[in-house]
């Protein structure tokens, strides 16, 4: 937090605080803080140093330590397998931006159609909660495999038996339902107050939710979103038991080959090569979102 | 005679079997300021919610220029667009800023151009001593700040008719004089009001007619001389009274 006394100085209370010296009180207890943090800081590095130790010598000593190291840290195999993973990885970022996307629009859709009021879309609102309900319901897992092999398996003309289009069909199935969900928890938690106050002005239904509700709902359910993304690039990993050679699948190839299990760990690493990232961007927008806006805002 | 801006006649209000308001019936002409007074929970916030159509009522005629907007067919957005309303909780947009506030109205509901409302808002923004709050966020304004660009808001639709809902409730007593004297000003330009309010000397001021209700009916109405200095109504009298006994006339 700023503090602006010292800013605003030249203004109102501008002689009383460019007098102002700090008292012997003041002053002591300046003293007395500066040392408790000396100490602190001193107790934090010897901790530290104490845990993470610990654990370093027990994990190097340990009698299974040399075959760990040589099975999942062959760095020379991982750096030559490097490449193949890394185009795999291609594929779970392809995904990730199309089934994205997908879920982004459809889930809002969903969400405006469960939240509308309107008694001709009663229908609608009546298909998309059991859609919610039923595919928040099944494991992902189940939904790729029924789609993945169930719709190449009613051989109907003009259906695509790609695995990669399926595999995206079906995350986008599962993920348009818990993103429906999300926002729809958002547009929940804003207040009515905001509706009448936009109704009052002479805004539509629509123009309501489009300039005054949507917005703040939006902004509200960010981080849970964000979070479902970091999920669903995570996710796009389980198409890879259709056959998709995506960074595990090709980790997997990698890693039967030589019974080596490095390429999982470059994999592992690939991935945290994006969602680290993702995360802290993530609490940095929050952030500053915030800070402009002050923080009753997003209360 | 002309036609009074607002004709309320008979209306009755109930949620479900609890009667809210009933036999309410009062006309506000045109460059009038009507106040109703009544203890919390007498109906007033409910009446003006009706008036603005977002509550629906059980019974009677509601009449804007002289066209019943009680009328089911009638289009709520369109009656809405010529009737300001202000709330006890400010309720601004805390995802936009004060101008964006004031001219969301103007530009989406009415058409108008961004840049003609944007001076429009600053306009009314300056008269008011606003001038410097353009691009700050509610949040960073004082409650009485927030309170008169709510009405700002309501104003720059240009509206027939002004509900406010006791505006001044949700704050402190300095900052509520910023707000009645931006109240009073309005009334001095011609704006017509319906206000509910428990300032009785601000309602003194302001009213051309007092109307207080208790336990959602008029029972006592008149100018502000009779009703708040010289009530017939012994309900009035006990009102006022205790209003007295706590520090607020």
């Amino acid at each position: 937090m700023r503090i602006n006394g010292e800013s605003t100085a030249p203004q109102s209370g501008g002689r009383a605080s460019s007098m102002w010296t700090p008292s012997q009180f003041e002053l002591n207890r300046r003293r007395i803080r500066s040392e408790q943090n000396r100490r602190n800081a001193i107790i934090a590095i010897i901790s530290t140093f104490l845990v993470l130790g610990t654990l370093a010598t027990i994990l190097i000593t340990s009698p299974g330590f040399k075959s760990l190291t040589d099975t999942f840290f062959a760095w020379s195999y991982g750096v030559e397998v490097l490449p193949k993973v890394i185009l795999g990885f291609c594929t779970n970022i392809a995904l990730t931006l199309i089934a994205g996307t997908a879920v982004s629009i459809f889930g809002l859709v969903l969400a405006l159609t469960r939240t509308s009021r309107s008694p001709a879309l009663t229908p609608f609102r009546i298909l998309a909660t059991i859609y919610v309900d039923v595919f928040r319901g099944i494991p992902m897992l189940l939904i790729i495999l029924l789609v993945g092999f169930g719709i190449p398996a009613l051989r109907l003309q003009g259906l695509t038996s790609n695995v990669l289009v399926l595999g995206t069909i079906a995350v986008v199935i599962t993920y348009t339902a818990y993103v429906a969900e999300v926002i729809r928890s958002g547009i929940l938690t804003v207040h009515p107050s905001q509706r009448a106050a936009a109704r009052s002005l002479g805004l539509s239904n629509v123009q309501t939710l489009r300039h005054v509700v949507l917005p703040q709902a939006l902004r509200r359910v960010t981080p849970p979103l964000l979070n479902d993304l970091v999920s669903l690039i995570k996710d796009t990993g389980l198409v890879s038991i259709l056959g998709v050679t995506d960074a595990i699948r090709a980790a997997q190839i990698a890693s039967s080959r030589s019974f080596n299990y490095t390429p999982y760990v470059m994999a592992a690493g690939l991935f945290l090569l994006v969602t680290i990232p993702l995360t802290r961007l993530t609490d940095h927008t929050m952030r500053k979102a915030m800070e402009r806006q002050n923080a009753q805002g997003l209360a | 005679m002309t036609t009074p801006v607002l004709r309320v006649e008979s209306l009755r209000k109930s949620f479900s079997s609890e009667v809210v308001l009933q036999e309410i019936s009062f006309d506000v002409p045109v460059h009038t300021a009507t106040v109703f007074i009544g203890a919390s929970g007498s109906g007033k916030s409910t009446l003006l919610r009706c008036i603005n159509l977002l509550d629906s009522i059980d019974d009677g005629v509601i009449e804007l220029d002289g066209v019943e907007i009680s009328d089911p067919r009638v289009d709520s957005d369109d009656v809405r667009r010529k009737l300001g309303m202000v709330f006890q909780s400010f309720n601004l947009f805390p995802h936009m800023s004060v101008l964006e506030n004031i001219t969301l109205a103007p530009i989406h509901v009415q058409g108008v151009g961004r840049q003609e409302a944007r001076n429009q808002a600053i306009e009314l923004l300056k008269k008011f001593d606003l001038g410097d709050k353009a691009d700050q966020y509610p949040d960073r304004l004082s409650g009485g700040q927030q309170q008169r660009v709510a009405i700002i808001r309501s104003l720059a639709l240009k509206p027939r008719l002004l509900l406010l809902d006791e505006v001044t409730s949700a704050l402190d007593p300095i900052l509520v004089n910023e707000v009645l004297s931006t109240v009073r000003d309005l009334k001095s330009d011609g704006m017509t009001m319906v206000i509910a309010t428990h300032e009785m000397g601000f309602a003194h001021q302001v009213a051309d007619e007092v109307c207080f209700l208790h336990h959602g009916r008029i029972v006592e109405y008149g100018p502000p001389e009779v009703v708040l200095s010289n009530p017939q109504d012994s309900r009035t009298k006990d009102f006022l009274k205790r209003v007295h006994e706590a520090g607020r006339l």
